[in-house]
């Protein structure tokens, strides 16, 4: 069988937070969940995203810090700052394109997903991965994906002028190849609201 | 290579200095010395290779220039007295972390920086004793060659200072006990931990402890049995560990204190002006940092400028999340809108 891999797929996710929980069992950070998941615009949407570290191939979190404490172990993943060398500076937190690393202020360190290394170092799933019920944080071998899934996953981003490529994998649409980040913002459009919004009759019947 | 002679010759300069040429040195001691300067070598080397990164520079520079700002200074010096003795004698930051984890750094910080205050003057030739001409139940002790005081021999200050470094030795095995139990127990520790970082320097810590405390026992308890052979194995340890000091994880000791220059970094950050998102709109960090981060960037090749003349660095974490969903979803909203899967 071949490697198993961990794929992203955003807009699978129903928010039910099963994943933050999960991420807190994790021996390697346990009783901290490093996981991200965030409410878009609860105004406008219901839309819920979860954000893992992509684990990039050259991390900038790792170029920026000035302890020089972050390491990437052979398998291509990037671990939580060292703690004898991580001075609290936080510049990994604001460098990381995907919003990863988080600040611990109690104990000064800066912490973030290793992707449950202690699992998925011996081949088990990340937590995250085993408890999402809706596959948007997925642990699974390239083929199972492609025969589950439509759209492609890859693993190429752009920011700006920066090119990334990361371990972790995002699906998208077969045409695409690269994700090239740009500013988005949640556009709110207005639901057409019935003549007579307390009569539920018309309501319905505009419905159907 | 230049910054690492400098320390060399620096630490040979102070023992020449503080041994008054020579005449208070120990020859007994010359190969603690030795290796104290090839290890004073690999340190200032090492340092300086740090300090050529370019976040590290930018932020040791930083932080020097923001404490000795005259405005801040005297607030400054308050504010590192206490930030000194939470984070550098009480440790309270790895407290937090966990006990025992504390409890093992603790006892082994103190028990090497006990004995280093110890054995480094003693082998440099700063400190010495000798019996006092009058009376041999009278120890005299020299600093740089000056009298500073004296003491009876079966006084508690005497049994204090012919004994301390078993103190620190006992100190420091109490610390390789608990972190050995916690790398023994601890799935997370075991998972991630490597030989030549972890598990390497608790070694060599105890073998020197270990080694002392024999040194001890056959003295007071053997007679003096293999006390030569002993001595050598004792040196062994000491200048091994010295050697391994630039280069392993003993390093955080000198990389470490930049915590305290990112203290004043952040608190006068935090009383300037602050960076708003772009998206949102919120501030998440000072100005000072996110236009420090823009030329560390920039110095490392990172290129965050956006097509639309915005910077990627000015959007904050959270947003950048945020974003990703929301353009994973547009380009499946522009598939199905062209009818493409």
């Amino acid at each position: 069988m071949s490697e198993r891999m961990f794929f992203i797929d955003h807009s699978r996710c129903i928010g039910c937070e099963s994943c933050v929980q999960a991420c807190a069992e994790c021996d390697t950070h346990r009783g901290t969940s490093m996981i991200h998941l965030e409410v878009i615009q609860r105004s406008e949407s219901v839309q819920t995203t979860p954000q893992v570290c992509m684990h990039c191939e050259d991390p900038i979190c790792a170029r920026v810090c000035p302890a020089d404490a972050i390491k990437k172990t052979p398998d291509g993943v990037v671990q939580s700052s060292l703690k004898p060398r991580c001075i609290g500076c936080s510049n990994c937190v604001m460098s990381c394109p995907f919003g990863v690393p988080k600040y611990q202020a109690a104990i000064d360190q800066m912490m973030k997903c290793d992707m449950c290394y202690d699992r998925s170092s011996i081949g088990k799933k990340p937590m995250c991965a085993t408890v999402c019920p809706s596959g948007a944080l997925t642990f699974a071998t390239m083929e199972e994906i492609q025969r589950t899934r439509r759209g492609i996953p890859i693993n190429s981003w752009k920011f700006g002028g920066e090119e990334v490529r990361t371990k972790v994998y995002v699906m998208v649409p077969r045409t695409i190849e690269r994700v090239d980040v740009e500013l988005v913002q949640v556009t709110a459009t207005p639901a057409p609201l019935p003549e007579d919004p307390y009569d539920v009759a018309l309501m319905l019947e505009e419905t159907i | 290579m230049a910054w690492g002679l400098i320390a060399a010759f620096a630490v040979v300069a102070a023992i020449l200095f503080g041994s008054r040429g020579l005449r208070d040195f120990d020859p007994a001691l010359v190969s603690y010395a030795g290796a104290t300067v090839f290890a004073a070598f690999g340190l200032g080397y090492r340092y300086a290779m740090w300090l050529r990164r370019p976040p590290t520079r930018v932020y040791w520079f930083r932080g020097w220039e923001i404490f000795f700002n005259p405005k801040r200074l005297p607030s400054n010096i308050a504010h590192l007295t206490r930030i000194f003795w939470n984070n550098f004698f009480l440790q309270r930051f790895i407290e937090r972390r966990s006990r025992m984890r504390w409890t093992a750094h603790w006892f082994l910080a103190w028990g090497c920086i006990l004995a280093a205050a110890v054995t480094f003057p003693l082998s440099f030739g700063w400190v010495r004793f000798e019996t006092a001409r009058d009376s041999l139940n009278v120890y005299r002790a020299f600093m740089f060659g000056i009298p500073v005081g004296s003491f009876h021999l079966g006084t508690p200050i005497a049994e204090l200072t012919f004994n301390i470094l078993d103190i620190s030795a006992v100190m420091v095995l109490i610390g390789v006990f608990f972190a050995m139990w916690r790398r023994g127990r601890d799935h997370g520790a075991m998972t991630v931990q490597q030989f030549s970082t972890d598990l390497l320097p608790l070694i060599l810590l105890f073998a020197i402890s270990i080694t002392g405390l024999f040194l001890t026992a056959s003295t007071h308890l053997m007679n003096g049995l293999h006390y030569g052979f002993l001595s050598q194995i004792h040196a062994v340890t000491v200048i091994l560990t010295l050697l391994y000091l630039p280069f392993g994880k003993f390093f955080h000791i000198f990389q470490r204190p930049a915590q305290l220059g990112i203290d004043f970094y952040k608190q006068a950050g935090a009383e300037g002006p602050q960076a708003p998102c772009i998206r949102c709109g919120e501030a998440y960090t000072s100005r000072l940092h996110v236009d420090d981060l823009k030329a560390v960037q920039r110095a490392l090749g990172i290129h965050y400028q956006m097509a639309d003349g915005s910077h990627y660095q000015d959007v904050c974490p959270r947003c950048r999340r945020k974003n990703l969903a929301l353009t994973q979803d547009g380009l499946w909203k522009a598939m199905s809108e062209r009818g493409i899967n």
